[in-house]
């Protein structure tokens, strides 16, 4: 059964307040222009959680967060998006046309699915000592609209962005519901990323200098 | 034996490192030691219980050496294959280069998927799963032509994001934990086991179905199998060997960990319903698909979707013997499909394409790799007395003992179904004469002595599987939940 306090106190206003804005961020990455902006939205919303880990160490002391959230400040705010602009340097950074539909079509189908994934999640029950539910369902709705935005745009720095913003979307989860998972795991999942990043900034590279090109049309030989 | 865990933690990672610098052929030497080395270590592990290294932070009971033995075996076997598979680089520059960057990529991917039964914990398990992703990406596009880096960017995005919803399933779990071990604790699998029927069973449940969905993307379960033709058929045979029989079993121990808990915490009605679901919708679409391939390898990617499903399906029944099946299905799947990956390399290497409607006469034209192919092929329709022939045979007993015996006639039905598609195009490419000019013979002995090996593996499996190995593979029945 879950518990809602007839009003919710500073803590739970102001990390559902941080959930929201990571959730907003997610919803103008799909409708980012240029490839220079949507970055530049990733780093914000990395800044976002970041900031949230700093507001859950800070209310919940635990102290561990802290290192967190620096690592993810430099990591996911300086260094991912950093190594990204520097790989798509010299690339023709426009992604306008990448949308599959009109762009408030978008954002009608992402506030739909964040609603689904709202309350589904809000029928769990799931309730925890650290944080409320309703930033956990904000999370699980930053997490499909990540789907959406690989599904919905057809460039290749929207694809890998989207992957980096769901792994955003559950960082933040995993701040909700499991704020003491231990450091030495944290840092595993966030070296992870940053490989991938690596990868992901590689293939992109590899894709440009093969097609001219950052959108996905043309990957379309391999069927059946 | 705690010394053999981290003999394996380290010798792949290291023989990696050094082939990045050395010539070629200190790499095939280096690559072949590791591998065997490596198998020599698992089936060492065998008789013991359950071993523990780096204080509790690896460990391997009997379900986690199942799954290194396929690994192990598979990365001694390809290492194998691969001396005859890769080509000699020469006096040219760009290729010796490419010749390292493989055999370091190799063994780091044949490390990484080492590492995944080897850690202790959801989590690690999770890292060490990301780590295969990004290696075999880079593996798969390393033969830089269109068709690759088109597979291995929606490989990549695809797997990774799979294994996003994984991390999801990961942290649910370890929130499901929190309310018996509180804020802060290591989600190692002893500790979760013991303690899963407290944990709330709505949270086990969301968190096992993410579980699934989310590895079993990288297990190539439909409808999220999407990327795995197309990864399988560009990346070079020997990776597509390793992709085939033990990343994707590797992905599918992932989903087994996750059900061990969930057994424990809300009973086994649930996670069998849900791995029903994506099993047969594995099998059956699998099977369709078979029937309608042009690619050599793109053939036998489908068939990887079809026993993925026969897996899932057989996790699904209630029958302790199907569980054994599973297990003893996996080291079989991995011991044919690297054969037949294999035997498609020779063909391409012999007729320069895996154009299916292009290649004639295979038998004909490869005297040794050719018949050993189709009976790798008829291995893989699980035809006696090969491996797959027994645990899909102790699979569908378990099946036909399940109040829903309907489920093994439609297993029955989709494997047919498969064989079909699987024989016809052999026969129409190996059993049909040479066409002129094809000069008769193999093209290394590496890749024959290879097949022999997987040959000679899969038919033990179906014959007389050794007695320790049987015992193995019912001890890790037993440690998920089938007890008879």
């Amino acid at each position: 059964m879950v518990v809602v306090p007839p009003v919710p106190s500073s803590f739970s206003g102001g990390t559902e307040a941080i959930a929201l804005v990571v959730l907003l961020t997610e919803f103008a990455m799909l409708r980012a222009p240029t490839a220079r902006s949507q970055i530049r939205l990733y780093a914000f919303q990395s800044l976002a959680v970041s900031a949230l880990a700093v507001f859950v160490a800070a209310t919940q002391h635990i102290d561990e967060l802290y290192v967190l959230a620096a690592l993810s400040f430099v990591l996911k705010v300086v260094v991912v998006p950093g190594i990204v602009l520097r790989l798509l340097r010299g690339t023709r950074a426009d992604l306008a046309g990448s949308n599959r539909f009109g762009v408030a079509t978008m954002v009608l189908v992402a506030i739909g699915i964040s609603v689904f994934g709202f309350f589904v999640v809000g029928n769990l029950s799931v309730h925890s000592h650290s944080l409320p539910a309703p930033a956990f369902g904000l999370a699980t709705a930053v997490i499909l609209v990540a789907f959406l935005l690989v599904i919905l745009r057809s460039d290749v720095v929207s694809q890998a962005v989207g992957f980096f913003s769901l792994e955003n979307g559950v960082s933040m989860a995993s701040l909700v519901i499991a704020a003491g998972i231990p450091l030495i795991v944290e840092v595993a999942f966030l070296f992870d990323l940053m490989v991938a990043v690596v990868v992901f900034g590689v293939l992109m590279r590899v894709h440009h200098g093969r097609g001219r090109t950052l959108s996905t049309e043309a990957l379309d030989r391999l069927r059946g | 034996m705690g010394w053999a865990l981290l003999v394996i933690m380290t010798a792949p990672f290291a023989v990696s490192v050094v082939c990045y610098f050395a010539p070629v052929q200190i790499c095939r030497g280096l690559t072949l030691a590791s591998g065997v080395l490596t198998f020599v270590l698992a089936v060492l592990l065998v008789p013991a219980k359950t071993t523990t290294a780096l204080s509790g932070w690896l460990r391997v009971d009997a379900l986690s050496i199942v799954f290194l033995i396929a690994v192990a075996f598979l990365y001694a076997v390809t290492a194998v294959f691969a001396i005859g598979y890769v080509l000699p680089a020469g006096g040219n520059g760009s290729a010796a280069r490419y010749n390292r960057r493989f055999f370091a990529g190799l063994n780091l991917f044949a490390w990484s998927m080492a590492m995944a039964p080897l850690v202790n914990g959801l989590a690690l398990l999770w890292v060490a799963i990301e780590v295969t992703t990004v290696v075999s990406a880079l593996l798969v596009a390393i033969d830089d032509t269109d068709s690759a880096t088109e597979a291995a960017w929606k490989y990549l995005l695809i797997a990774s994001m799979g294994l996003g919803i994984a991390l999801f399933a990961t942290i649910v779990m370890y929130y499901a934990g929190s309310s018996v071990f509180g804020g802060s604790y290591e989600l190692f699998y002893p500790k979760l086991l013991g303690v899963a029927g407290h944990f709330a069973p709505e949270v086990v449940r969301f968190s096992f179905v993410l579980a699934v969905l989310g590895y079993g993307t990288k297990m190539g379960l439909v409808p999220v199998h999407t990327w795995l033709p197309d990864a399988h058929s560009e990346a070079p045979t020997p990776i597509s060997a390793m992709l085939s029989g033990s990343l994707l079993a590797v992905s599918f121990y992932a989903i087994l960990r996750f059900y061990q808990v969930t057994v424990r915490a809300i009973g086994s009605t649930f996670p069998r319903n849900v791995l029903l679901a994506f099993g047969v919708a594995s099998l059956v679409l699998a099977a369709l698909y078979l029937a309608r391939q042009r690619d050599l390898k793109r053939l036998f990617a489908y068939s990887s979707v079809e026993h993925m499903g026969v897996l899932a399906i057989g996790m699904s029944f209630s029958a302790p013997i199907a569980v054994v099946g599973v297990l003893l299905h996996v080291l079989a799947h991995a011991a044919a499909k690297g054969t037949a990956f294999f035997g498609a390399g020779s063909v391409l290497r012999k007729f320069g394409t895996k154009d299916m409607s292009r290649i004639r006469g295979g038998i004909g034209a490869l005297p040794w790799s050719g018949p050993m192919l189709v009976l790798a092929v008829l291995g893989l329709c699980a035809m006696p007395p090969f491996g797959i022939f027994r645990s899909e045979f102790l699979i569908v007993s378990g099946g036909l003992a399940d109040p829903r015996d309907v489920v093994a006639a439609v297993l029955i039905v989709g494997v047919t179904l498969a064989m079909l598609g699987l024989s016809w195009f052999t026969s129409q490419t190996m059993l049909t004469p040479s066409p002129e000019g094809v000069v008769r013979g193999e093209t290394s002995v590496w890749i024959v002595v290879s097949m022999v090996i997987g040959l000679a593996a899969l038919t033990l499996l179906g014959v007389h599987p050794p007695g320790q190995l049987s015992d193995l593979l019912h001890r890790a029945a037993g440690e998920l939940g089938a007890r008879p």
